[in-house]
C-alpha cells in the first residue's frame, strides 16, 4: 500500500527503555496522509508511550520518527508542534481556570513568543475562528463559561477543538471517547468522522465499535512490539491477535 | 459576555486603581505625621515585590522564596551610588584612604574595587537597578526552568540562593559593608535625602513608580501572555503541547518580578537611608511571600495592601510585644493559607463585594469566585 506521495510518518526502530524494561521495542510503522491508524492492544502493551515519544513527551532511546522527512525524536515538544503534530490526552487537559474561549484563544496558532503573547490581539479573523471550531464541539453556546464547568465529555471535545484550531496535519488522540456517555459518544464519532477527512489521524482505542467505525488501518501491539497490522478485517482474523487480546 | 472585549480595565478594576490612588496619595499622607509616612513608604517598597510573586506565583504558579535577592540586589545598587557620592575625599579626610566608602578603609583596602567605579554614575546605577536583578533571574530560570525544575524544589534552591547571597554579602566585608551593610547615605546628586521634606518627595515617587509598575502588571495580565500563565499553572503539558516553550514564559516572569522587586529595593535604600544583608536572606524572603499570601495572590491590588497591612501589623505588634511578632506572623500566614487561600482580594470579592452589590441591585448575593487554586499549587504552598 505505498502511497506515490510518500508517508507522512515514518517510525523506525523505535525502542526506549526504561531502567531495562523495553516499554516499546524496535516498533516500525508508517503513516500516510489522510489515513486513519487505530492503535490497540491490552493494557500496558505500550500505546500511549508511543505518543508520547512521536510528541516529545518521553525521549527515545533508540530509533527514528520522521514527519515529512523532518527528525522529531531531537526536536523539543513545541517545534513538534509547530511541525505539524498535535496530541490530545487520555484524561481531559483543558486550562480549568479559563473560559472555553480563553482555552481556545491561547491554542490559536499566533502569538507563541514571550512578545507575541503580549502583543497578540484578539481581532475579528481570530473571533470568528473560534467561534467557528466552538460550533464544531459543540459548545458554542459555553464560550463564556469557566472549563472547570463543563462535563467530563465535553472537556474532552474541547480539548479537540483546542488541536482543531491549530489545524494539525497529523492528529493524536489518546482514548477520545473514554469515560463518555452513549449519547456524547455518537457526537464525538460524529466529530471525528468530520475531523479525519483532511488530514491524519492516530487514535489509541479500546472501543471495537468505535474502532471499526474510523480505522484506514489497525496496528495491535502486545508487549511493546509489533504484533499485527493491517485493517480491522485482517486484524481480526490474526490467530496471534485472537490469543492475546480478542479472545478474552 | 465579555468576549470581544480585552480592556486594560474592567469597570470594578479602575475603580480600585482609583480607590488604591487616593489611599497612597491623599488619605496616607493627610493622616499620618512624617516618620509615619516614611514608615509607610517602606512598607509600600516591599508591595512591589508582592506584585512580582502575585504574577510569579499567584497567575504562573511559580513559588519563589528568594525574592529578597532581587530586593537587596536593586537596593544595593542604589546604596553603592548613594555611597560613592557621600565618600568624596573631603567628608572621609580622617580616612586612611580618604575618598574611599569608609566600610573599605575599616578593612584595610586602599583603592576603590573596578567593580564600584560605574557606580559613581547614577544612569549606570538606574539601569543596574533593574538589570542587576534581571540577569541574576535570568540565570536562575535558565538554569532551573529549562531542566524543568518547578514547584517546591524551585521554591528550595530559590531559598538558598537567598542564603548564599547573604553569607557571600556578610563575608566579603570590604567590598559590601558586610553585616551592617551599607550605610550613612546622605546625599543624591546634592540633594539631601535624610530631610523630612526629602522623605515626603520620596514617598511620592515611590507612590508613582509603584502604580507604574501596578500597570504594567495589569497589562501582563490582561495579555495573552496572562492567560498562558494560568494555563501553565493548571496543565503545564497542554500548554507545551499547544507549541509554547513553557520555560521562555517562566524565565520571562520571574525576570520582571526580580526587575519590580528591584526598584522596590532602590526605593527602601532612598527612603530608609541604608541597605543592609538582613533585608536580603531567607527570612525578609519569606516574609515577602506572606505580603502576597495575606492580601491575597491573585490579586496584584490585594498584593499591595496586604504589604502595608502585614508591615503595619508587624510595627504595631513588635513595639510592643517583640518577642512575639514572629510567632504571629507565622500563626497568620497558616490562618490565611487554611481559611482564606486567596487572602484579602479574595475575602473582598467573594464575600464582601457580592453583599454591596447585592445591596445595591437589591438581589440575592451570587458568589464569583476569582480564580482557585490548582491542588498541585497548594501542595507546593
Amino acid at each position: 500500500m505505498t502511497a506515490p506521495q510518500g508517508y507522512l510518518l515514518k517510525v523506525e526502530g523505535l525502542t526506549v527503555s526504561f531502567d531495562g524494561f523495553k516499554a516499546v521495542n524496535d516498533l516500525s510503522f508508517y503513516v500516510e496522509p489522510n489515513e486513519c491508524r487505530v492503535i490497540i492492544g491490552p493494557n500496558g502493551a505500550g500505546k500511549t508511550t508511543v505518543l508520547d515519544l512521536i510528541c516529545g513527551r518521553t525521549k527515545a532511546t533508540d530509533g527514528s520518527v520522521k514527519f515529512r522527512e523532518k527528525e522529531l525524536l531531537t526536536m523539543r515538544e513545541d517545534q513538534i508542534v509547530h511541525a505539524g503534530v498535535g496530541r490530545k490526552f487520555q484524561t481531559p487537559s483543558v486550562y480549568e481556570d479559563l473560559t472555553v474561549f480563553e482555552n481556545l484563544e491561547i491554542s490559536y496558532p499566533k502569538g507563541y513568543s514571550v512578545f507575541g503573547a503580549l502583543a497578540f490581539r484578539r481581532d475579528a479573523v481570530v473571533q470568528e475562528r473560534i467561534q467557528e471550531i466552538a460550533e464544531m464541539i459543540f459548545l458554542e453556546d459555553m464560550l463564556s463559561e469557566k472549563a472547570a464547568f463543563l462535563s467530563h465529555g465535553q472537556k474532552q471535545w474541547l480539548e479537540i477543538g483546542m488541536l482543531l484550531i491549530q489545524d494539525p496535519e497529523l492528529l493524536m488522540l489518546d482514548e477520545p471517547v473514554a469515560g463518555m456517555s452513549v449519547a456524547e459518544r455518537v457526537k464525538t464519532a460524529e466529530l471525528l468522522n468530520r475531523i479525519i477527512a483532511d488530514r491524519s489521524v492516530i487514535v489509541i482505542e479500546h472501543d471495537m465499535g468505535f474502532v471499526e467505525d474510523i480505522a484506514t488501518r489497525v496496528n495491535v501491539l502486545h508487549q511493546g512490539k509489533m504484533l499485527s497490522e493491517g485493517s480491522m478485517a485482517h486484524v481480526k482474523a490474526d490467530p496471534k491477535v485472537i490469543e492475546v487480546y480478542l479472545g478474552h | 459576555m465579555t468576549i470581544s472585549k480585552t480592556s486594560l480595565f474592567t469597570r470594578q478594576e479602575l475603580i480600585g486603581f482609583i480607590v488604591l490612588a487616593v489611599v497612597i496619595f491623599v488619605l496616607l499622607p493627610l493622616a499620618l505625621d512624617n516618620f509615619r509616612l516614611n514608615l509607610f513608604g517602606k512598607y509600600l517598597t516591599y508591595a512591589f515585590v508582592a506584585i512580582g510573586l502575585v504574577l510569579c506565583w499567584g497567575a504562573g504558579g511559580i513559588l519563589s522564596l528568594g525574592q529578597g535577592v532581587f530586593f537587596g540586589l536593586g537596593g544595593y545598587c542604589m546604596a553603592m551610588f548613594l555611597k560613592l557620592e557621600a565618600s568624596t575625599p573631603e567628608n572621609t579626610s580622617i580616612q586612611s584612604t580618604p575618598g574611599i566608602p569608609d566600610f573599605m578603609d575599616w578593612n584595610q583596602l586602599t583603592e576603590l574595587p573596578s567593580w564600584w567605579v560605574p557606580f559613581y554614575s547614577l544612569t549606570f546605577s538606574l539601569v543596574a537597578v533593574v538589570i542587576v536583578p534581571v540577569i541574576f533571574a535570568f540565570i536562575i530560570g535558565v538554569a532551573m526552568f529549562r531542566r524543568r525544575v518547578g514547584g517546591v524544589y524551585f521554591a528550595i534552591i530559590t531559598q538558598a540562593f537567598a542564603a548564599i547571597l547573604t553569607i557571600l554579602i556578610i563575608g566579603q566585608q570590604g567590598y559590601t559593608g558586610g553585616v551592617n551593610g551599607i550605610t550613612d547615605l546622605r546625599t543624591l546628586k546634592g540633594w539631601d535625602i535624610r530631610t523630612d521634606e526629602a522623605k515626603e518627595v520620596l514617598y511620592y515617587v515611590n507612590g508613582v513608580l509603584l502604580f507604574v509598575v501596578l500597570v504594567i502588571a495589569q497589562f501582563v495580565r490582561k495579555s495573552k501572555l496572562g492567560r498562558i500563565l494560568i494555563a501553565m499553572r493548571d496543565q503545564e503539558d497542554r500548554v507545551r503541547f499547544s507549541g509554547y516553550d513553557v520555560a521562555g514564559f517562566k524565565i520571562f516572569i520571574f525576570c520582571l518580578g526580580a526587575a519590580f522587586a528591584g526598584i522596590g529595593g532602590a526605593m527602601f535604600t532612598l527612603q530608609v537611608g541604608f541597605m543592609s544583608p538582613t533585608l536580603v536572606g531567607i527570612v525578609p524572603s519569606i516574609e515577602m511571600v506572606i505580603f502576597c499570601a495575606v492580601g491575597g495572590r491573585l490579586s496584584i491590588l490585594g498584593a499591595v495592601y496586604g504589604a502595608l497591612l502585614v508591615n503595619w501589623a508587624k510595627t504595631t505588634f513588635s513595639e510592643s510585644f517583640p518577642e512575639l511578632w514572629l510567632f504571629g506572623l507565622g500563626g497568620l500566614f497558616i490562618a490565611v493559607v487554611m481559611l482564606f487561600p486567596n487572602g484579602l482580594a479574595g475575602v473582598w470579592s467573594e464575600k464582601i463585594m457580592p453583599r454591596i452589590a447585592g445591596l445595591m441591585e437589591g438581589r440575592k448575593p451570587t458568589a464569583k469566585p476569582l480564580v482557585a487554586p490548582s491542588p498541585k499549587e497548594k501542595e507546593a504552598a
